[in-house]
């Protein structure tokens, strides 16, 4: 039977996560999340069309504040976790081509 | 002294018996000697916490006002941000993140006076249930060294069980607090979410994350959620005092419920090994004794929970650990050769197999074609599942259920099948999916010494009626005073 995701869709999956994946990593994990999925589809003996989605169990609505300035983070608290800094910038590598035109 | 309970030491240090320096040197004495067999710490504090305690001696010694947990040593799961020491998550990606802020829990311990020995270890992310996912360490089950202590809060349940501290919080987004509570022998609550602040919890799945304590009796964890629990602005999802206010769940701790209706659903109990089917039926018969009436009830979408969980879980991780892109804390790959490569890289070195295995199936769950089949879907099926809760709570003021079908499994035992892994948490995970707050109590052991849990839920908010039945149990029962030979 064909696997339930097979390796090209983990690739696909692993590249929108932003995650590198060795080859043996693809075909280990294409076995394991097919097994893992194919549980999960477990949820379509039930009939749930006429039940609402239920995306939080408590009823919450949108908190508010007034817009009014407060202390927060300092700068050199932020940066003093970044794994490269400069000045008050983290620092990460070129992200345009020098000719991109951007 | 180490025998003394979390309110009992702090009787004996109010009064001037005991001093917290004294309790605090006893808890490292023991750290050194025993932590090397258990590895329940990812790290540990020594002068902070004697310099910590030394300060709430002078302040009970000049009669100065001192909080609820004054000079007791307490330990914290390290997913809780604190500003001394490194905040991990048991992961390498933030193997050396040094948190700039302290979070809502680690401020209230520390308002309250308690003495924060070290952070424990847990599955990384708090993504598992053995701790076996740590990226940093193992840790074992102070009952038996070949087996694991559960997870994800695996590190704080050891260290209450192996009295490395006296009391601990843990995190619990399918279990993770209940689950090893219940594997080492000591108590574990989970109350309902919206109950204690999640700032400065790194997040999992934000919809179903709460801290809790874990504690050596249900006292212990009445005390500790006393000084963590209540509304905190900086969570949105914390709930407002005219909402459901916190009370003081000391008060009225020792009053039995009259009457009590306990809800039982038979195949569940069914369900579990042989062992724990008889211990949790023999605790059933202990609240009989006491006047309670038992009422059997089906709870039809249960089953469903593990399918559900594991869908708006990974959702909700897929996004929250985007966050660890290698450029604002965390670790970074030595040299990407382009910007997707700091990313993409750095998140491969990172974060252990489960973790890349949950991204992975929680962005599969969410993308395009798939949003419908499987996320829109699971969140139907948690509002059907929320409603046999409803309908449960409508004939009865608990339900009671073994917390885990086995006693602690053996090291190794389920790692190489994930999904056998997310079986072990069928009786947990549809109490966060649901919301409602549930407790882990011991109420025997097996064969083989090892400790059973008894598992209670109760309505959204009703975390003092949840302990006082909690309570009833511990004070005709010895189980929770049961301790490990190590």
């Amino acid at each position: 039977m064909a696997k339930k995701i097979d390796e090209s869709q983990v690739r696909q999956v692993a590249k929108l996560s932003r995650l590198d994946l060795t080859d043996d990593e693809v075909a280990r994990f294409s076995i394991e999340l097919s097994a893992i999925v194919e549980y999960i589809e477990k949820l379509n003996e039930l009939d749930v069309d006429s039940v609402e989605p239920l995306a939080h169990c408590l009823p919450i609505g949108n908190v508010f504040r007034a817009d009014e300035i407060r202390p927060s983070l300092d700068t050199e608290a932020a940066l003093s976790n970044a794994p490269q800094r400069h000045d008050e910038y983290f620092k990460v590598p070129k992200i345009l081509d020098d000719n991109s035109g951007a | 002294m180490l025998d003394l309970t979390a309110r009992e030491l702090s009787a004996k240090i109010l009064h001037g018996e005991i001093t917290s320096v004294e309790a605090t040197e006893g808890v490292f004495e023991r750290i050194e000697r025993i932590e090397p067999t258990v590895g329940a710490y990812i790290s540990t504090f020594k002068d902070y916490a004697l310099s910590r305690a030394a300060d709430v001696d002078r302040r009970v010694a000049a009669g100065e006002q001192v909080g609820a947990l004054a000079g007791v040593p307490v330990a914290v799961k390290d997913n809780m941000c604190m500003s001394t020491g490194a905040t991990t998550c048991a992961s390498k990606i933030l193997e050396n993140f040094r948190s700039p802020y302290d979070a809502h829990v680690v401020e209230r311990l520390e308002a309250a006076d308690a003495v924060i020995v070290g952070k424990t270890n847990m599955d990384e992310f708090a993504m598992g249930s053995s701790t076996e996912n740590s990226g940093l360490k193992q840790t074992v089950n102070p009952w038996d060294a070949t087996r694991v202590p559960g997870g994800s809060s695996g590190g704080s349940a050891a260290a209450v069980a192996a009295r490395l501290c006296f009391g601990a919080l843990g995190s619990d987004t399918g279990g993770s607090v209940r689950q090893p509570a219940g594997f080492c022998g000591v108590v574990g609550l989970k109350p309902t979410y919206g109950r204690v602040s999640r700032f400065g919890l790194v997040a999992y799945g934000s919809s179903l994350d709460q801290i809790g304590p874990l504690t050596f009796d249900v006292a212990d964890a009445a005390l500790m959620l006393n000084v963590i629990a209540g509304h905190d602005e900086r969570d949105s999802t914390s709930v407002s005092n005219e909402i459901a206010a916190p009370c003081d769940y000391l008060e009225k701790l020792d009053e039995p419920l009259s009457g009590l209706k306990i809800a039982i659903v038979p195949e569940f109990n069914a369900g579990a090994d042989s062992e724990v089917q008889n211990a949790v039926a023999a605790a059933l018969e202990v609240y009989k004794g006491l006047g309670a009436e038992l009422i059997e009830i089906r709870m039809p979408h249960f089953e469903y929970a593990i399918a559900a969980y594991y869908v708006i879980a990974t959702a909700e991780a897929s996004s929250n650990l985007a966050r660890y892109d290698g450029v604002h804390y965390g670790h970074r790959t030595a040299a990407p050769a382009d910007y997707v490569e700091v990313y993409s890289k750095s998140r491969a070195e990172g974060f252990g197999d489960e973790v890349k295995r949950r991204i992975m199936l929680g962005t599969y769950a969410l993308s395009s074609g798939y949003y419908d089949a499987y996320y829109l879907r699971a969140l139907k099926v948690r509002n059907l599942i929320r409603q046999d809760f409803t309908k449960a709570f409508e004939k009865a003021d608990c339900i009671m259920m073994p917390v885990s079908p086995t006693t602690a499994f053996k090291v190794g035992e389920k790692t190489a099948d994930p999904l056998q892994m997310y079986l072990a948490d069928i009786y947990t995970i549809a109490t966060n999916l649901s919301g409602v707050p549930g407790i882990s109590v011991p109420c025997g052991q097996d064969s083989s010494g090892l400790p059973i849990g008894l598992q209670i839920m109760t309505p959204a908010f009703t975390e003092e009626k949840l302990l006082r039945i909690g309570r009833m149990f511990e004070k005709h029962t010895d189980h929770h005073t049961k301790k490990p030979d190590i």
